[in-house]
């Protein structure tokens, strides 16, 4: 997956756990907790869609590197960059 | 705190696997329309339930729904309902001053199984097991999920009570009206136990699930030809205040809660016996200061299992048979075992009756099983009756919990 891909894959995450949140007009800048009204329930989530599709641990003192899109994208690119998007 | 205060209903909230409000559910009872149908389960073959088609997004996001339990959905319907019924000015309410009680048969089943079954898909490896279990699972969450989604800051906790918990969450709000912890009370039970397998599992190996070609014949309580219970969703939550404070805001009362027992048979874990149920009936009437004859609707527990069926006609006949003007019914004919819902969806289902005197049948009734014969019980078609003045509601669970509750109309 290229860091487009990678996006994609984490926006589908955010739009399963966040249904009621419409994600067309995201800043990749800004933090996701903020714009998405998510908890730290909704982190535990991603982790575990992460886990689930991906085969991906995050442990928690990287939870850091998922506050918002371009940091989550450039945290996970080494772990997805030999992984495929279906 | 005044052990004397009169509590009385103004609010009513519901779904009931034939009618997702009161009007409904009650149009369906005197059309002698079912809402028993056949029902996929997991690792099962078909079998027949009840299962409610409200919009869980009427009060609920999304989100909100996808974190929380169907408990939790059906208690939030039924508790919006019911504070919207009753007309209370919910925005200016003093939120700490509500309270919560619901009744429950179980909870945490329907979870537990689809966190094994989801972790199952990964080889049992409980990395993959949620989060969101716990708070999915903790004996309160339905009335919890109700306080979030509400804002309501007062008292919330569920009552455990197997099949009476319906008429006990009832029980409770009246209890804490009477002991001044709270203004109102949003009291009742809900069920969510048919998204479990378990249910339906544990009841065939007993012997006691029913089964029938046509599930909406599958509830046949009191009949020759009945052969088990049909599980059912449901939940029905009333909005309970002071008699003062209801008729000062100018509050719709749908009756007044006059009377209530609950006591325990202490004889077996699923057998029930007709002494204690008709001790606890008699005491309900005693406390309330009426007569057996004083009643014109008497609500059966009956979940059309061989012996319980049996065991209730014993009871009633005993307490009520020679009474005339004394109407008997049953409505899990209609929507089968409502659980943890039941009492307090039931009694709904007969409030009207204090206004259109209309004693709604208990249907499914082909060929009345003469041990279970009850003089009075009105079967197949709705009877007009010239007074409905008192309810009396039972209700009664596994672990020989009983319950009886009696309203009367104001």
């Amino acid at each position: 997956m290229n860091k487009e891909t990678i996006r994609k894959a984490i926006l589908d995450i955010i739009a399963e756990i966040a249904p009621d949140e419409v994600l067309d007009a995201i800043d990749d800048g800004k933090t996701l907790r903020d714009q998405f009204n998510l908890d730290s329930m909704d982190f535990l989530d991603i982790v575990m869609e992460l886990r689930k599709r991906f085969n991906i641990e995050v442990p928690e003192e990287d939870y850091e590197h998922l506050t918002t899109l371009t940091s989550t994208v450039t945290y996970l690119e080494p772990m997805m960059k030999n992984q495929v998007y279906s | 705190m005044n052990l004397e205060e009169r509590i009385v209903i103004t609010g009513v909230g519901l779904v009931s696997p034939n009618g997702q409000n009161l009007t409904e559910f009650r149009a369906n009872l005197l059309a002698g329309k079912s809402g028993v149908r056949a029902f996929k389960t997991r690792y099962m073959e078909e079998v027949a339930a009840g299962v409610c088609e409200f919009d869980e997004f009427k009060y609920q996001r999304k989100k909100e729904r996808r974190r929380g339990t169907r408990a939790g959905s059906i208690a939030i319907y039924c508790s919006q309902e019911a504070i919207a019924d009753s007309g209370l000015d919910f925005e200016a309410a003093d939120k700490s001053r509500i309270g919560i009680y619901l009744g429950i048969t179980e909870h945490g089943n329907v979870e537990t199984e689809n966190e094994v079954y989801n972790i199952s898909q990964y080889g049992y490896d409980t990395k993959f097991w949620s989060h969101h279990h716990n708070p999915r699972t903790v004996a309160n969450n339905s009335a919890g999920e109700v306080t979030l989604n509400m804002g309501i800051t007062g008292p919330h906790y569920t009552l455990g009570a197997a099949c009476a918990a319906g008429n006990l969450g009832v029980i409770q709000g009246l209890q804490m009206l009477r002991l001044g912890e709270v203004d109102f009370a949003l009291a009742g039970g809900i069920s969510e136990s048919i998204h479990t397998f378990g249910i339906f599992a544990s009841f065939k190996s007993e012997g006691a699930l029913a089964s029938h070609h046509d599930p909406e014949k599958a509830s046949r309580p009191f009949d020759k030809k009945r052969n088990g219970i049909v599980c059912s969703e449901g939940g029905c939550v009333y909005t309970l205040e002071r008699l003062e404070a209801a008729q000062k805001r100018g509050a719709k009362i749908y009756g007044e809660l006059v009377g209530y027992h609950i006591n325990s048979d202490a004889t077996d874990l699923i057998l029930p016996d007709h002494r204690r149920q008709i001790e606890c009936m008699r005491m309900a009437l005693n406390r309330a200061g009426l007569k057996a004859g004083d009643m014109n609707i008497v609500n059966t527990h009956a979940t059309a299992t061989t012996l319980g069926d049996i065991e209730e006609a014993k009871s009633i006949g005993a307490v009520f048979g020679s009474e005339a003007g004394v109407w008997i019914n049953n409505t899990k004919s209609y929507i089968g075992h409502t659980m943890g819902a039941a009492g307090a969806l039931e009694l709904a289902g007969n409030l009207p009756a204090f206004e259109d005197k209309i004693v709604h049948p208990t249907i499914n009734l082909d060929e009345p099983d003469p041990q279970c014969a009850l003089p009075n019980l009105v079967a197949q078609e709705p009877r007009r009756v010239d007074k409905v003045d008192y309810i009396f509601n039972n209700s009664f669970g596994m672990l020989g919990v009983n319950s009886a509750l009696i309203v009367k109309r104001l």
